[in-house]
C-alpha cells in the first residue's frame, strides 16, 4: 500500500512539472497581461479589433508555460506542433501576399486615379520607414534588422511581417506585435501631429470634389500600376502583385465571386492565422528582450516620422499648387498606409474645425498610395540588404 | 488602321525585337561546377577510397533532377566515355543552389554517383554534361597537365564563368560538395556597414525609388485621366448631337410612312386573331415539346 502511495505521490509530482504553474516565469505572466491588454482595448476601446483580439489571445496561447524539455509538441517554435505549422504561413512569407490579395479586393482607388497628385504624400510618408531605419542604425543594430524594423513606419501590418521575416527572422514577433499595436494606436498617435503642424487656415482649406473615375481607368489601375511598380522594384511582386490583382477581381467587374471571396472568407482566414501566429510567436523566453523594447521605442518614432513627413510634405506641395487646387494638410497623415484608420483621422479632424469639411473621400488617395508606396519600399529594402 | 496605331506597334514590334537580340544566357539549371583528377588526399567516398571527382551545381532556386542525364568525358576525338545517370534515385534530384558530386572512379556498381569512366590529368579533356535528350547543357575542358595532385579545376564562384585551378594554398582550396567561394558575411550588409553607417544613403536612395516609383504612376494616370475626360466629353458632344438628330427624325414622319405603318398594323391585327381582338385564343401545337409528356417526367432514380 506504502508503495502505491509513493507511486501516486511520483506521479503526482511528475504532473506537477509539467504543469504551467511549475514552468511559469516572469515573462510569462508579463506577456499574458499584455496579451490581455491588448483583447482590452479591442474590446471596450474598439482599437482594430480585428487584429488585436487575435494577437491577444494568441498571446495567451503563446505564453502558456509548459515544460519545454517535454517534446510534447505544443509550443509555435517546437518543428512539428500545430501552432508550428500554422506559423509557417509567417516565416515562409505568404500570409501577407494573401492579405495583400484581399486588400486589393477591397480597396477602391477611386480617390487617388481621380486626383493622381495625392501619390506623392503616399511616397513622402514612407520617409518614417528610413528615418527609423537611421535610428535603429545609431542604436546599434545591424542593416538588415534596422531596415526590418524601419518596416514599421510604414503603418502596413502583412508588409512588416513579409519583411522581418526575411531580413530579421529573429525579431519578427517584436515587429509585427509593434506594428499593429501602432496601427491600432493611430487615433493617439497622430492627431496631436496633425495639429501641432497646421495653421487653423490650413485645417479650413477645401479641397475640389473628386471628379468621377470611368471604369476603363478603374481596370488600367492595376494592371498599369503593377507593370510600372514592379519593372522598378521586382523585389515587392509578392504583395504588389496580389494587391493588384485583388484590385483588378474587383474592377474587372466579370469575376464579382473571385473579388468576394478575396475580400471576404479568404482575407478573414488569413487574418485569423496571421494574428493568432504572431501573437503565440511572443513567447515570454523569445520575446522579452532588451531589442523588443528598442522595437517598440522605435516603432512609436516612425510612426511619428511618418505623419510628420506627410504632413510637411503637403505643405510644401501646397507652396507650387494654384491657391485654387490646394490640398488640406490635414490628409497628409493619411500617407501612412494604415487603411482606412488614418483617412478616418483626417476626416474627424477636418470636422473638428469645419463641420461640412468632407476630407475622407481626399485622405483615401494617400491612404491607398500609401499601402502601394510602403510594399515598394520593403522591396527597396529587400532589393538593397538581401 | 490609322497611322497612330501602325506607330504603336512599331514601337512594340522594335522593343520586342530589342529585347530578343539581347545576349542569351543558357538556360539550363545544372552545370559543371569544379572538377579534381589526381586525389591522393583530398576527400574520399564512402568506400574509403580517393578518385577524381566532378562536381555538378544546381544554380537555380528551384530543385532540379539529373536522372537521365548524361555525363561525357573525352581525351582525345572519337573516344568519348558516357555514363549514364540511373533513374530511380532520389538523391539525383539536385535541391537550389546544392551540389551533387560524381567519382570518377571507373566503378558504376558502387553507386549512382560513380560513374563507369576515370579521369586522365595529362592530357586536355573535355567534359559535357547532356540532359536526357541528350541536348548538350553545359561543358567545360580541363587543361592537360596543369593540375597537380589534390588541385581542382573550379569555377571561380558556383556557375562564374571564369575557371581556375583551386588547391595548394591556404586562399584557394578545393571545394567538393560546396562553395566554390565561401561567403562567409553579408556583402550587401557589410558594404551599408561600411559606407553608410548612419543610413543617409539608403534613406535618400530608397526614398528616391518609392518617389520614382508613385511619380511615373502619377504622370501616368494624370494623362489617362485627361485622356478620359477628353473621351467623355466627346463621347457626352457626340451623344447630344445624335439625340438630337433623333428628336429631329422623330418631329417629322413623312405620309408615306406613317400610310405603311397603318397598313401593317391593319394587316397584322386583322388576320392572326379571332374577330374579336379583344379574346385571345390559345391553339394547342402537338408538336411542340413543351406538348410531350415524357419532357414533364422527372426520370425515375434507377439503382445499380
Amino acid at each position: 500500500m506504502g508503495e502505491f502511495i509513493s507511486f501516486l505521490q511520483n506521479n503526482l509530482a511528475d504532473f506537477w512539472t509539467y504543469t504551467g504553474m511549475h514552468n511559469a516565469t516572469v515573462g510569462h505572466l508579463v506577456m499574458i497581461l499584455v496579451g490581455i491588454v491588448f483583447i482590452y482595448l479591442a474590446v471596450a476601446k474598439e482599437f482594430e479589433p480585428m487584429l488585436l483580439i487575435p494577437i491577444g489571445f494568441g498571446m495567451l496561447i503563446g505564453n502558456i508555460p509548459f515544460n519545454m524539455e517535454a517534446g510534447l509538441k505544443v509550443g509555435i517554435y517546437e518543428e512539428g506542433s500545430v501552432l508550428n505549422i500554422l506559423y509557417q504561413g509567417v516565416t515562409s512569407g505568404w500570409y501577407p501576399p494573401l492579405i495583400f490579395l484581399g486588400i486589393g479586393a477591397m480597396t477602391d482607388f477611386s480617390a487617388l486615379i481621380s486626383n493622381p497628385k495625392l501619390m506623392l504624400i503616399g511616397a513622402a510618408a514612407q520617409f518614417g520607414i528610413f528615418g527609423a531605419y537611421m535610428i535603429a542604425l545609431t542604436l546599434g543594430f545591424d542593416p538588415m534588422q534596422a531596415g526590418a524594423i524601419g518596416i514599421i513606419g510604414g503603418a502596413d501590418g502583412p508588409t512588416a511581417i513579409f519583411l522581418s521575416s526575411k531580413l530579421a527572422p529573429n525579431l519578427m514577433g517584436a515587429i509585427a506585435v509593434s506594428a499593429y499595436s501602432y496601427m491600432a494606436l493611430v487615433p493617439v498617435i497622430q492627431p496631436p501631429i496633425m495639429r501641432a503642424l497646421t495653421t487653423k487656415k490650413e485645417r479650413l482649406i477645401r479641397m475640389k470634389a473628386p471628379r468621377a473615375v470611368s471604369h476603363t481607368e478603374k481596370v488600367m489601375f492595376p494592371i498599369v500600376g503593377l507593370l510600372l511598380t514592379c519593372f522598378l522594384v521586382p523585389s515587392g511582386l509578392p504583395l504588389l502583385g496580389m494587391l493588384f490583382f485583388g484590385n483588378l477581381l474587383k474592377e474587372s467587374g466579370v469575376t464579382r465571386r473571385l473579388a468576394e471571396t478575396a475580400r471576404g472568407p479568404l482575407i478573414d482566414t488569413i487574418t485569423i492565422l496571421l494574428g493568432l501566429t504572431v501573437g503565440a510567436s511572443t513567447q515570454a523566453s523569445e520575446f522579452l528582450t532588451l531589442d523588443s523594447i528598442l522595437i517598440f521605442g522605435l516603432g512609436a518614432l516612425s510612426f511619428v516620422i511618418a505623419t510628420t513627413s506627410g504632413v510637411l510634405f503637403v505643405k510644401l506641395f501646397n507652396l507650387v499648387l494654384p491657391k485654387d487646387n490646394q490640398i488640406n494638410p490635414l490628409i497628409g497623415n493619411a500617407g501612412v498606409s494604415a487603411v482606412p484608420d488614418s483617412a478616418r483621422i483626417s476626416q474627424v479632424i477636418g470636422l473638428e474645425y469645419d463641420p461640412r469639411n468632407y476630407l475622407l473621400m481626399h485622405a483615401m488617395g494617400p491612404n491607398v498610395a500609401g499601402v502601394i508606396g510602403s510594399a515598394v519600399a520593403a522591396g527597396i529594402l529587400l532589393g538593397f540588404l538581401l | 488602321m490609322n497611322i497612330q496605331k501602325l506607330g504603336l506597334l512599331l514601337c512594340l514590334a522594335a522593343t520586342f525585337g530589342l529585347c530578343a537580340c539581347g545576349e542569351r544566357e543558357s538556360n539550363t539549371k545544372l552545370v559543371l561546377n569544379e572538377v579534381l583528377v589526381t586525389n591522393e588526399s583530398n576527400f574520399q567516398d564512402d568506400y574509403g577510397c580517393h578518385s577524381g571527382w566532378i562536381e555538378i551545381f544546381n544554380k537555380s532556386y528551384t530543385s532540379a533532377d539529373l536522372a537521365g542525364w548524361l555525363i561525357k568525358a573525352s581525351c582525345t576525338p572519337g573516344d568519348t566515355a558516357t555514363y549514364f545517370i540511373p533513374k530511380g534515385d532520389i538523391q539525383t534530384n539536385i535541391r537550389p543552389r546544392q551540389h551533387a558530386l560524381f567519382w570518377a572512379d571507373g566503378a558504376p556498381r558502387r553507386g549512382t554517383f560513380h560513374t563507369n569512366f576515370t579521369l586522365q590529368g595529362e592530357q586536355s579533356t573535355w567534359i559535357g554534361l547532356f540532359d536526357s535528350g541528350n541536348r548538350l547543357m553545359d561543358q567545360m575542358t580541363l587543361p592537360g597537365g596543369v593540375l597537380k595532385a589534390d588541385q581542382s579545376y573550379a569555377r571561380v564562384s558556383d556557375a562564374a564563368t571564369e575557371w581556375e585551378v583551386k588547391g595548394g594554398s591556404a586562399d584557394s582550396y578545393v571545394t567538393p560538395s560546396t562553395n566554390n567561394k565561401t561567403i562567409d558575411g553579408n556583402p550587401k550588409k557589410d558594404k551599408f556597414s561600411q559606407h553608410d553607417p548612419a543610413g543617409i544613403g539608403m534613406a535618400i536612395s530608397a526614398m528616391s525609388v518609392v518617389f520614382l516609383g508613385l511619380l511615373l504612376l502619377f504622370a501616368c494616370f494624370y494623362f489617362i485621366g485627361r485622356a478620359s475626360i477628353r473621351t467623355r466629353s466627346k463621347n457626352k458632344v457626340k451623344l447630344k448631337e445624335e439625340h438630337a438628330a433623333q428628336a429631329a427624325a422623330a418631329a417629322f414622319v413623312p405620309d408615306e410612312v406613317a400610310a405603311a405603318i397603318a397598313l401593317a398594323l391593319h394587316e397584322e391585327l386583322g388576320t392572326g386573331h379571332d374577330a374579336d381582338p379583344r379574346i385571345l385564343t390559345i391553339r394547342h401545337n402537338p408538336g411542340s415539346a413543351w406538348s410531350g409528356k415524357e419532357q414533364n417526367l422527372r426520370q425515375v432514380p434507377q439503382r445499380k
